[in-house]
C-alpha cells in the first residue's frame, strides 16, 4: 500500500486550531514541519518525551522563565528570541555555561501559523547563535479568548565551572557596581508600540544572550561577587534585590549611569524613570574594588559590554537602602518599584 | 536631553544654593509653600532640600490632584464602573487611591469592572467611538491643567455625535485652594503654620496666567513666585522669594517666563468657560467643603455629564482615623508626624491619598527621602 498524501501545514494562511494541541496527527505534523525542522538537533531527532545527555563536571544550574510580551514583535526582536535570551541570561548570571534549553508553547486557537513560524524561526536562530540547543519541548492549544496569541516558557540548564561562586548575597561594602551598557532600551522599544502611546523612535530592544560576555568577564576576574540581568523593574529593582540579599547599602551616581538620549526623552514625556525600565541584554556586576578596572576593561572589549561603566559602590547600611547621588547634587533613595510601570514587557 | 538638562545642571544648582545661603543669612526663618505636587516631586527627586540652609523650610501644599480627591468621589467612580457594559476611563494615578470598603479602581478592575487607564482625554473619546454599543465614562480629575483637555473631549464628542460618551467631572480650582489655606485658622489666627510665601504653580499658570495670584500678594501680603517644575526653576524661585521677604515686598513674580504670561492661554480659558460652570461647593480631601472651588458641566452640555445621566449622588466619607493626610495637605503636619507613615501606610499599600500619587507629600518623602529619617551610614567607600 502506498503512503497517503499528507497536505503540508499551510504556514501562509493557516491558523492554529484545537487539533494542533490534541496529541493527534495534526499536532505531530506541526511538530515535524515546524519545531523539529527549525530547532533540529540530535536530541530532538530521537523523538522522545525528554532529552538525556551527559553533564560536564561542576555545579548544575537550572532557571525557568515565562514570556508573555505584548506586542509579540517589536523593534530589535520578538517573543521568540526573547524567550531564548531571557533564560540563557538567567543561567549565565550564576557564572554558568548554558548547556541546553527546553521550550513550552501555549498557543491560542486562531493564532496565525505564519506568525508562529516567524517566532519559531527567530527562536531557532537565537539558540543557534548562542550555541545552546532547544532539546525538548511541549505544545498546548487553548480556546480563542483564553490566551493572547502565544505564551512561551523556556527552561535552561547550565554548569558552573569549579571555583566560581557568583551569588546575589556576596556584595560587601567597598565593592564596585558595574553595568554593561545603556539602560531602558528594551522597555522603551516595547512602549513605543503600545496602542495608546505610539511614538516614533529608532530605539531597538537590547535583547541578547549574555553568556559570552559573562565568560569573558569570568576569564578576567574569576571572583566576581554578584551578577544579575536587570529585566522587569529595571536597574533599580535589581539593585534593591542585591542590597537586600547581601545585607548592605548600594550607592550609585546618576551621572555615571549610561542612558541613551532617546530613552531619557521618551521616559521624560511618559513620566517614567529609566532606572525602572526593563532591559533584556544588560547585566549588573559587583566585584571587589581591586578587580573593578580589570573587569571593566574585559567588558568593554566585548561587543555586548562596549558601553560598560562603573556606576557606584556598596556601602555599609543596616537598612539596605539603594541611594543615588543625583547629578543635581542632592541624594535620594532609589526605591523598589511601586505598582507597575507598564505590564507585559517581557 | 536638550532643553531639559539645562534645568537640572548641578553646577548651576550649587551657585544658586550659595546665593540662597548668602542672602538668607538673617536671624529669621523662611517658610515657603510649594503649592503643586509637581514641585514637591522635583524637590524630593533631585534632593533640592539638601542644598538649602536650615532656616529655609519647604512646606508641601495641596496641589496634588489625586491627593485632594475625596473618598466619596472615588466610590462614585467605582459604582459607575460596576454598571454592566460600562467602560470607565481614568488617568493612571487614580487607579490605586483607596476608597471605601478596602476598594480601589484597581481592585474593581480585578473584580471584573472594565476600567481602562488612559494618557489623555482624547483616548477616552476614541474608546467611545470604537465601542458604539457600550457606555464610556471619562473620570475627569485635576486642576486647571487638565481641565481644557476635558473641555476638548466634550466638544469632540458633541461634534462626532457620540451618544455613549460622558464625563464624570471632578475638576478643581487652584486659587480657591490657596485662599482656603490662607484663610485657615492655623495660618490666620493661631499662627501654627508659619507661611511666608508661595511657589506658584507651573502648568496651571500656563493656562490661567499669573494675574489670579495678584490678589493673594495684595490681600494677604504674601509673595508668590511662579516657577517651572525643573529643579533649577524651584531653586531660582526660592532665591526670588528670599529676596522679596528680605526687601519686605509681596509681589507676584514669574520665574517661568518661558511658558507663563500674565493673562494665560486665552483659547483654553474660553473653552473651559464654554463647557464648565462653577460649583457652589465641593469637598476636598484635607480641606473639607470649599465654596466655589470646582467645576461642573454646563446645562448646555448636559448630554455629556455623567452625573446627570447616571444620577450620581455624592456621599462624604471620613478619612481613616489614623491618617493625617488632611493636616499634611494644609501644611500643618509633615509626613513623618503621621503615625502610620511608612508602617502600615506605604506606596504599595496606601492608607491615605498622599501616599498614592508620586506627587503626594508622603509618597515623595517615602520614595526619595526616608533614609534621612534613620541613622544611616551614607559615606561612600571611595
Amino acid at each position: 500500500m502506498r503512503d497517503g498524501y499528507v497536505r503540508p501545514v499551510d504556514f501562509r494562511h493557516g491558523r492554529v486550531d484545537m487539533t494542533h494541541g490534541s496529541g493527534g496527527r495534526a499536532m505531530a505534523q506541526l511538530i515535524d514541519e515546524l519545531f523539529l525542522r527549525e530547532f533540529d538537533n540530535r536530541w530532538l531527532r530521537q523523538m522522545n518525551d525528554q532529552a538525556s545527555f551527559e553533564v560536564p563536571a561542576g555545579r548544575l544550574v537550572v532557571a525557568t522563565d515565562s514570556h508573555v510580551v505584548s506586542p509579540l514583535f517589536f523593534p530589535g526582536g520578538d517573543i521568540g528570541c526573547l524567550s531564548v535570551h531571557g533564560t540563557i541570561n538567567d543561567v549565565a548570571m550564576a557564572g554558568a555555561v548554558p548547556l541546553n534549553l527546553a521550550a513550552s508553547f501555549i498557543l491560542e486557537e486562531g493564532f496565525p501559523l505564519a506568525d508562529l513560524q516567524r517566532i519559531v524561526v527567530s527562536m531557532a536562530g537565537a539558540a543557534r547563535d548562542a550555541g545552546v540547543p532547544i532539546v525538548t519541548g511541549d505544545t498546548k492549544v487553548v480556546e480563542r479568548g483564553k490566551g493572547d496569541g502565544v505564551f512561551i516558557t523556556t527552561t535552561g540548564l547550565g554548569v558552573v565551572p569549579p571555583g566560581i561562586d557568583v551569588s546575589g548575597d556576596r556584595a560587601r561594602p567597598g565593592d564596585r557596581i558595574i553595568v554593561s551598557g545603556s539602560i531602558g532600551d528594551h522597555g522603551v522599544a516595547i512602549m513605543s508600540l503600545r496602542e495608546n502611546l505610539s511614538f516614533e523612535t529608532t530605539i531597538e530592544s537590547d535583547t541578547a544572550a549574555l553568556h559570552g560576555l559573562v565568560a569573558a568577564m569570568i576569564a578576567a576576574v574569576p571572583d566576581i561577587h554578584c551578577l544579575r540581568d536587570p529585566t522587569r523593574g529595571g536597574l533599580a529593582t535589581t539593585l534593591n534585590e542585591l542590597a537586600g540579599q547581601s545585607g548592605c547599602g548600594l550607592l550609585i551616581h546618576e551621572a555615571s549611569v549610561p542612558v541613551r538620549g532617546q530613552v531619557s526623552a521618551a521616559c521624560e514625556f511618559l513620566g517614567l524613570d529609566p532606572l525602572y525600565v526593563a532591559n533584556e541584554g544588560k547585566l549588573v556586576a559587583i566585584c571587589a574594588p581591586d578587580d573593578a578596572l580589570r573587569l571593566l576593561a574585559a567588558m568593554r572589549a566585548h561587543p555586548l559590554g562596549r558601553d560598560a561603566a562603573i556606576i557606584g559602590e556598596a556601602i555599609p547600611d543596616p537598612h539596605h537602602f539603594v541611594q543615588m547621588e543625583t547629578s543635581f547634587g542632592g541624594r535620594r533613595i532609589v526605591d523598589w518599584l511601586t505598582g507597575e510601570q507598564l505590564p507585559r514587557i517581557c | 536631553m536638550k532643553y531639559i538638562d539645562e534645568f537640572r545642571d548641578g553646577a548651576v544648582a550649587r551657585q544658586l544654593a550659595a546665593a540662597i545661603r548668602r542672602e538668607a543669612d538673617r536671624p529669621r526663618s523662611y517658610n515657603l509653600m510649594e503649592f503643586c505636587g509637581g514641585h514637591t516631586h522635583a524637590i524630593s527627586r533631585y534632593g533640592v532640600a539638601d542644598l538649602l540652609p536650615a532656616n529655609v523650610r519647604m512646606i508641601h501644599g495641596p496641589g496634588c490632584p489625586v491627593c485632594v480627591l475625596p473618598i466619596g468621589r472615588i466610590d462614585n467612580a467605582i459604582e459607575l464602573a460596576a454598571r454592566p457594559g460600562l467602560i470607565l476611563c481614568t488617568y493612571a494615578d487614580t487607579m490605586r487611591v483607596p476608597a471605601s470598603r478596602g476598594l480601589s479602581l484597581l481592585k474593581a478592575k480585578a473584580g471584573g469592572s472594565d476600567v481602562r487607564m488612559v494618557y489623555s482625554s482624547a483616548d477616552a473619546v476614541r474608546i467611545a467611538r470604537e465601542n458604539p454599543g457600550r457606555e464610556v465614562v471619562f473620570f475627569a480629575i485635576g486642576f486647571e491643567t487638565t481641565t481644557p483637555p476635558t473641555a476638548v473631549a466634550v466638544k469632540a464628542a458633541e461634534a462626532a455625535g457620540l451618544a455613549n460618551f460622558t464625563v464624570f467631572c471632578n475638576h478643581v480650582l487652584t486659587p480657591s485652594a490657596i485662599s482656603n489655606i490662607l484663610e485657615s485658622p492655623e495660618v490666620r489666627e493661631l499662627g501654627t503654620v508659619p507661611l511666608d510665601g508661595f511657589i506658584g504653580p507651573a502648568h496651571v499658570s500656563t493656562v490661567i496666567g499669573s494675574q489670579p495670584y495678584e490678589y493673594f500678594a495684595e490681600e494677604y501680603a504674601k509673595p508668590v513666585v511662579i516657577a517651572g517644575f525643573e529643579p533649577l526653576d524651584v531653586m531660582q524661585a526660592i532665591l526670588m522669594l528670599v529676596r522679596q521677604l528680605n526687601e519686605g515686598r509681596a509681589e507676584v513674580e514669574n520665574e517661568f517666563t518661558r511658558a507663563v504670561t500674565r493673562d494665560g492661554n486665552a483659547k483654553a480659558k474660553a473653552l473651559v468657560a464654554e463647557v464648565f460652570e462653577l460649583r457652589k461647593t465641593f469637598e476636598w480631601r484635607g480641606l473639607g467643603e470649599v465654596p466655589y472651588s470646582a467645576l461642573a458641566i454646563k446645562d448646555k452640555y448636559r448630554a455629556f455629564d455623567a452625573e446627570a445621566r447616571y444620577g450620581i449622588t455624592y456621599r462624604s466619607v471620613p478619612d481613616n482615623k489614623a491618617c493625617e493626610c488632611g493636616a499634611i495637605l494644609r501644611g500643618v503636619k509633615k509626613p513623618t508626624d503621621c503615625k502610620v507613615f511608612g508602617t502600615v501606610c506605604t506606596p504599595e499599600n496606601p492608607i491615605g491619598s498622599c501616599m498614592v500619587s508620586s506627587e503626594g507629600a508622603c509618597a515623595a518623602h517615602y520614595t526619595y527621602g526616608r533614609f534621612k529619617d534613620v541613622a544611616v551610614v551614607t559615606e561612600g567607600a571611595r
